[in-house]
């Protein structure tokens, strides 16, 4: 059950990379807005889904709280910490805590590695476990993610996709991390076998009290994992709440295209639903519009969506959007 | 009489690891205008059943060891090269899940979508284009005119899946195989793309065969669904019957393991192990291993397509026998 304690804050976080032109006098010629002021908090035992299509931002903003890319903005605290602040030996005693499992288990697993040596390598690394202790710890971790041992000595070519995220998770539990991100686990794999992978980490996060951000973009995945969940798009986050309560009563016009969007495996209810279709892709991050990044492809969108961009607004228990249209919609 | 008739389809590959039977003996048909939904997961032979009849299996490895695909009196697994070009690419289209690489990158869109036009009717210059400008009209791309000159790297996903369709239709084709035409998109844009082909379905009274592995694309778009596991089909049945009474274990299975179907907190309905190596051979059901209702029977006797109800056929041995 998730606490109110908060394990992981993010204030006003911003990613943007520079795109340059020119080979001898590189010049700056426009910025791309990936992660644009983005505040999150996550509890103690937490799931947080974040969802989003591609391109909004979403593993960025992963890859940002790893301190993977440059932070170019706003702050990323660890139990109250700055990571920012911290020096690089406080860093990898921080990435002791922080894990990242990612989507692609054929190009995540290093494929001259064996189990053993792929599930042993950061606890190696972090000197955490005594040598001697090392291969026991492998074996008790791969029976945790539902792998035997006895299969230490495979190499990742000799397992499915399934077992490959499963030993990808392995990887991130060697070091009993507090918060996991998961970066679309089960986007690759069937769906019989998401399912057994999405029991995998939910029995994990309530066994071990882990915190998790699980990013997909499938919104019926991240309805059945999460407590909360965040709707990203653009750079930013439109939506925010409890789980259940934004997939079912969504308020922002694109969290409601979104739910819309997924078919449902009924013929009478999906035969007879109006769909809501959006026109157009979403937009590039170089060029983002002004105003509301959405406005384009709302259907509701007015002549003061373009003027200034909406911030996020409380819109009831626990609940956030960012609309100026919440009340009229 | 059928469109498509597909019988005793059987297409194997013949690899250093053994012989993996990949298409397994499948039969169905397609009607005029007719959406059938084949669904199954990665390895499942819902590709290569399509592939087989449209001759794209690469040979060797691949072999089509028996069978007949009767499309409009023609075999197109038995048929001469000049009477299949007469069929493929004109009278029945095909799209393929990536756009991008399905798309040539060097090639602006204008000479890919003229193409079929080109080979098939002999309409090529200021005619062909002008085709070409109400065919990329038809799948929504606005400013066709000039969008045609454009390089594929130019469009996004869903409009480049927009020109294949685009593409696929210009020859009127009767019947489109879709090959998960959307696992590629974003659901807003899987959503367009959905609706598009229904759309055109519907205005050119064309059969669409749609490959796909979710069961919830299919609810709104096929009129009949088949379901296949290790290269058989195991059920196949009108979708809205399919979809209230499903019969296989393994379609029931699949079914259950939406996670929207299920009430939140309580863990996932899985099924247990892993689809099996087609490489070996199955004396039994190949369901069998993963079915909780497997007994000694299902694991020594191949069980066969057997109609239940009116247009509902299962291959489940137990089902057939009422136990079920």
């Amino acid at each position: 059950m998730p606490t109110t304690d908060t394990i992981l804050e993010l204030e006003d976080v911003k990613t943007h990379f520079p795109v340059e032109r020119g080979f001898i006098f590189r010049r700056r010629v426009g910025t791309v807005k990936a992660v644009d002021g983005v505040s999150l908090t996550l509890r103690k035992g937490e799931v947080l889904g974040l969802v989003g299509e591609s391109g909004c931002g979403k593993s960025t903003l992963a890859r940002t709280i790893m301190h993977l890319v440059p932070v170019t903005g706003g702050r990323v605290r660890l139990d109250g910490k700055n990571l920012a602040d911290s020096s690089s030996d406080e860093m990898s005693a921080v990435r002791l805590r922080l894990q990242l499992v990612f989507q692609d288990p054929y190009a995540s697993l290093n494929p001259r590695m064996n189990v053993h040596d792929a599930i042993a390598e950061p606890m190696i690394v972090h000197k955490v476990v005594p040598k001697d202790r090392i291969t026991a710890r492998v074996a008790e971790i791969m029976t945790l993610v539902g792998l035997a041992p006895r299969f230490m000595k495979k190499y990742p070519h000799e397992f499915s996709g399934g077992q490959r995220q499963r030993i990808a998770i392995a990887r991130a539990l060697a070091l009993e991390p507090e918060v996991i991100i998961a970066d679309e686990p089960v986007s690759a794999l069937d769906v019989s076998i998401q399912a057994q992978i999405l029991n995998l980490l939910a029995s994990l996060t309530r066994k071990m009290g882990l915190s998790l951000i699980f990013i997909a973009h499938d919104l019926s995945v991240v309805k059945h994992i999460s407590d909360r969940v965040a709707v990203m798009y653009l750079g930013k986050i439109v939506e925010l709440g409890p789980a259940v309560d934004v997939i079912e009563r969504p308020k922002h016009p694109y969290t409601r295209a979104l739910v819309s969007a997924i078919p449902v495996p009924d013929p009478d209810i999906e035969r007879s639903r109006k769909r809501i279709v959006l026109p157009g892709d979403p937009p590039s991050p170089l060029n983002p519009p002004a105003g509301c990044a959405f406005h384009p492809r709302c259907p509701f969108v007015q002549e003061r969506c373009k003027a200034a961009v909406p911030p996020l607004v409380a819109t009831g228990p626990g609940r956030e959007a960012a609309c100026v249209r919440l009340d009229e919609i | 009489m059928p469109l498509l008739n597909v019988t005793d389809l059987r297409t194997y590959f013949h690899t250093r690891n053994g012989v993996v039977r990949a298409v397994d003996g499948v039969s169905f048909t397609v009607e005029k205008g007719e959406t059938l939904g084949i669904v199954g997961e990665s390895g499942s032979g819902k590709s290569v059943t399509c592939y087989s009849m449209m001759g794209l299996i690469p040979t060797p490895p691949g072999r089509i060891e028996s069978g007949s695909a009767v499309f409009d009196g023609v075999d197109l697994l038995n048929c001469s090269n000049r009477e299949c070009r007469a069929i493929r690419g004109k009278r029945i289209a095909m799209i393929f899940q990536d756009p991008m690489t399905s798309l040539n990158p060097y090639l602006r869109i204008s000479e890919q979508v003229v193409e079929p036009l080109v080979i098939h009717d002999g309409i090529s210059g200021k005619e062909a284009r002008k085709r070409a400008i109400a065919a990329l009209e038809e799948v929504g791309i606005n400013d066709a005119a000039s969008r045609l000159d454009h390089y594929p790297h130019e469009f996004s996903g869903g409009m480049r899946q927009r020109v294949m369709i685009a593409m696929a239709l210009i020859t009127q084709p009767e019947l489109l195989i879709a090959d998960e035409p959307t696992t590629a998109l974003d659901v807003t844009v899987q959503a367009q793309i959905l609706e598009l082909i229904k759309r055109i379905q519907q205005t050119h009274h064309m059969a669409v065969i749609f490959i796909t592995h979710d069961l919830g694309v299919v609810s709104g778009l096929c009129d009949r669904v088949q379901v296949m596991y290790a290269g058989r089909i195991v059920e196949t049945g009108d979708t809205r019957e399919l979809f209230k009474n499903p019969r296989h274990p393994y379609t029931r299975a699949l079914q259950k393991s939406i996670p929207s179907m299920q009430p939140k907190g309580q863990s996932l309905y899985t099924i247990t192990g892993m689809p099996p190596d087609m490489s070996r051979p199955m004396p039994g059901c190949a369901f069998a291993p993963r079915c909780e209702f497997a007994v000694e029977r299902c694991r020594n006797e191949v069980p066969a397509l057997a109609e239940m109800a009116h247009g509902h056929s299962t291959s489940c041995l137990r089902v057939q026998s009422g136990e079920l």
